[in-house]
């Protein structure tokens, strides 16, 4: 079909011939990736080669990002040795920046387990090539978040004293406190979704031991821990990772719930919100959502994946993301209009501050990326099936996320109803271990990158399998056959 | 649980308090509370365990400054406790008093968020007691490292010192045995501590009586053991 002929719906077009069918599926092909399948040994090809072709602008940006970790190290050690002094925390604003980033982390790791677990658990076929991709910033980000808080101590080497561990004067951790709950979820996560990720990748990591050599191979082997692909081994794959992905979503749910407690469950005026705990799962989503199609974008330029990650996917994504920017808006507004109705004091202050005062340039900037921005090009096509365009509203969005959780962390915690012990956050060292951890989980996403492969070959084999056309009248559509 | 033997509990009259600030300076000295450098102030991380609010009301020239003396409350329902994770901040059940015990701290600062009355403080560096300082530490009392956070302690060492030298002379503990720096120091005698479950401490007594008592900030539900004492002319909000 040429580009400028009237394209009719379809019920009007006359009947097609088998050319025009042929026209039709081979159209399909090209937009789905599960109708346009390939050998298996050029798929493993496509999704290896970029772990072992490594340019000089990977080195570049791996040694100039591996600088920011090391200053962020030696920052950290700086604060260590000095104390917390160097950050720009004061009384009221006990938590700073590495509270923001720990929520922010938590926040961006979620989609990853939401994507490959839910998405798989209500058959989402489109979601197969990005699971691992978004898995990954699950990993990463959750490590980052981790850090963060151990950053956040004021003693960071007694850490270990927010675990139940056996030690001889028979103490325990406090467990009325939503800090040890937000511990242990974050533990549970990190834990829960490092196996799942591992699980999805084992038979990855099997194709890879059998196409590598020298120490890739050694190290593929002992990952890969003996996989052959046997009926049966498939069998109990596909089994624990159904359990798995059930078991994982509502531990999604509650950890960023369980993070959203560490303010909820607080008398601190604009923590103490009953809804924060939806409001912030909804915000992890939207802003993981975004950071994932970012990610996607990068990996599929830098690591010429255009076979795998095509338009599709990049719509379904953005669509996603528009829900979630409705969603999100509704919590806000919800977060937003109670505390305003009731008229206390305090938080008339903190809204005035916002409207009018220093924070309103912010302000009006997270409202803009937040809402403004994505209703306002996300409905359209062309925005979406453009992926410069889209990753612009996706950094927007991180942009605007990380607003709002600094607008919960150190601005509402300069006011309190003691007007006397009012103060204001100006970040310092926060700044350099910020940019160093975000600087971390890119590094760490590029290491990995190069060493496991980031597109799941065999999710995608199997989709492909079971995807098919089926005739009906006078269109093909696409069809699925349901295994099992 | 057991009703504690003891509620140790301070009234303070704002109607006599003057903003003179001796128990502050009091406080600094019994308790090693750290002095923080000018610059540290203007970065709001002052630390005084006892400060003093200074509010104003009136239109210039007809303008009146208003004092509220502020400590730790001990709250009978303190918001601090359960925050922390490390069970650094507890109740003593016997005798109702907040303790913080500094080296099970490891520095979250969530009882210092969760605080509504801002009165935890946070060792963001190591302290330094220049000459002479460093010269009057009161050896009753811990000096804190960084990362940990500190508060009023109701003078507990003073407690405990006076417990023991009735314990060893076999005798109950008497009313006005037990004073905290603060109160020691303060010139118009504005402080007042002592046991409320002694009905016939001087404490209990002009609590019973007085009608301008208040706690502060009550409907946060915490019930604080500071009282504050205001009359009609004394116009610091609650």
């Amino acid at each position: 079909m040429s580009a400028n002929e009237v394209e009719y719906p379809v019920w009007r077009r006359p009947m097609q011939e088998e050319e025009d069918l042929e026209e039709q599926a081979e159209h399909l092909r090209r937009r789905h990736l599960l109708l346009d399948p390939k050998f298996p040994w050029a798929m493993n090809d496509d999704a290896l080669k970029p772990m072992y072709q490594t340019g000089l602008s990977f080195w570049v940006v791996v040694v100039a990002l591996s600088g920011l970790v090391l200053m962020g190290a030696v920052t950290w050690a700086r604060q260590i040795y000095w104390g917390l002094g160097i950050t720009g925390l004061n009384r009221p604003i006990y938590w700073g920046l590495f509270l923001v980033n720990t929520v922010y982390f938590i926040g961006i790791g979620h989609a990853g387990t939401f994507i490959s677990a839910a998405l798989r658990v209500l058959k989402i076929e489109w979601r197969r090539p990005i699971s691992r991709a978004a898995e990954t910033i699950t990993l990463f980000g959750l490590g980052a978040a981790g850090l963060s808080i151990l950053m956040h101590l004021g003693r960071v080497w007694k850490f270990y004293w927010l675990l139940p561990y056996p030690n001889q004067r028979q103490l325990w951790p406090n467990f009325h406190s939503p800090l040890m709950w937000d511990f242990m979820a974050i533990l549970t996560y990190m834990t829960g979704s490092t196996l799942f990720i591992y699980l999805g990748l084992l038979p990855d990591l099997a194709m890879a031991r059998d196409h590598s050599v020298g120490w890739r191979h050694r190290l593929y082997s002992i990952l890969a821990i003996g996989w052959r692909g046997t009926e049966k081994e498939w069998a109990f794959h596909k089994t624990s990772l159904d359990i798995f992905s059930y078991v994982i979503i509502p531990v999604m749910f509650s950890v960023h719930t369980i993070v959203s407690w560490d303010f909820a469950m607080s008398i601190q005026p604009g923590w103490n919100s009953t809804i924060f705990g939806p409001y912030f799962i909804v915000g992890a989503l939207f802003s993981g959502v975004a950071a994932v199609i970012i990610v996607m974008a990068i990996i599929r330029k830098s690591m010429r994946l255009e076979y795998f990650l095509r338009r599709e996917h990049f719509d379904g994504m953005a669509k996603f993301l528009l829900i979630l920017s409705f969603t999100w808006t509704y919590f806000y507004f919800s977060d937003y209009i109670v505390p305003w109705y009731n008229g206390e004091p305090v938080m008339q202050v903190v809204f005035d501050l916002l409207r009018r005062g220093w924070a309103a340039p912010l302000w009006f900037l997270m409202l803009f990326a937040n809402i403004v921005l994505p209703v306002a090009t996300l409905w359209s096509r062309r925005v979406r099936n453009n992926t410069v365009a889209l990753v612009v509203v996706c950094i927007f969005i991180q942009i605007g996320m990380y607003l709002e959780r600094y607008f919960i962390v150190p601005v509402f915690l300069g006011y309190n109803e003691l007007p006397f012990s009012w103060g204001v956050y100006i970040p310092r060292a926060g700044v350099l271990l910020t940019i160093a951890s975000l600087a971390m989980v890119v590094l760490l996403y590029m290491l990995f990158s190069r060493v496991v492969p980031l597109i799941p070959v065999w999710e995608i084999l199997e989709g492909q399998i079971f995807q098919g056309l089926k005739r009906i009248g006078r269109a093909l559509l696409p069809a699925r056959s349901e295994p099992h | 649980m057991e009703k504690p033997e003891r509620k140790w509990t301070m009234v303070i009259d704002i109607d006599k308090c003057t903003g003179c600030a001796a128990c502050v300076v009091a406080c600094h000295a019994e308790n090693n509370v750290p002095i923080v450098t000018d610059q540290e102030v203007v970065r709001g991380r002052g630390q005084h365990w006892i400060r003093i609010e200074r509010y104003w009301s009136g239109e210039y020239p007809h303008i009146k400054a208003h004092f509220l003396p502020i400590l730790c409350q001990h709250c009978e329902n303190a918001p601090c406790e359960p925050v922390c994770p490390a069970y650094a901040t507890v109740h003593s059940d016997r005798e109702n008093l907040n303790l913080q015990i500094y080296n099970r701290c490891i520095g979250t600062r969530y009882c210092g968020n969760n605080c509504p009355y801002k009165v935890r403080f946070f060792n963001y560096f190591d302290p330094n007691f220049v000459e002479p300082q460093d010269q009057q530490l009161n050896p009753d009392v811990t000096v804190r490292s960084a990362g940990v956070m500190e508060k009023c302690t109701f003078c507990v060492q003073r407690i405990r010192r006076a417990e023991e030298k009735a314990l060893a002379e076999g005798r109950p503990l008497r009313d006005g045995e037990v004073m905290p720096a603060c109160v020691q120091t303060c010139p118009t005698g504005a402080l007042v501590f002592g046991d409320l479950y002694n009905p016939e401490s001087q404490l209990a007594k002009q609590l019973e009586s007085d009608s301008r008592k208040f706690r502060l900030m009550e409907h946060l539900g915490t019930l604080p053991s500071v009282y504050y004492l205001k009359g009609g002319t004394s116009r610091v909000s609650e």
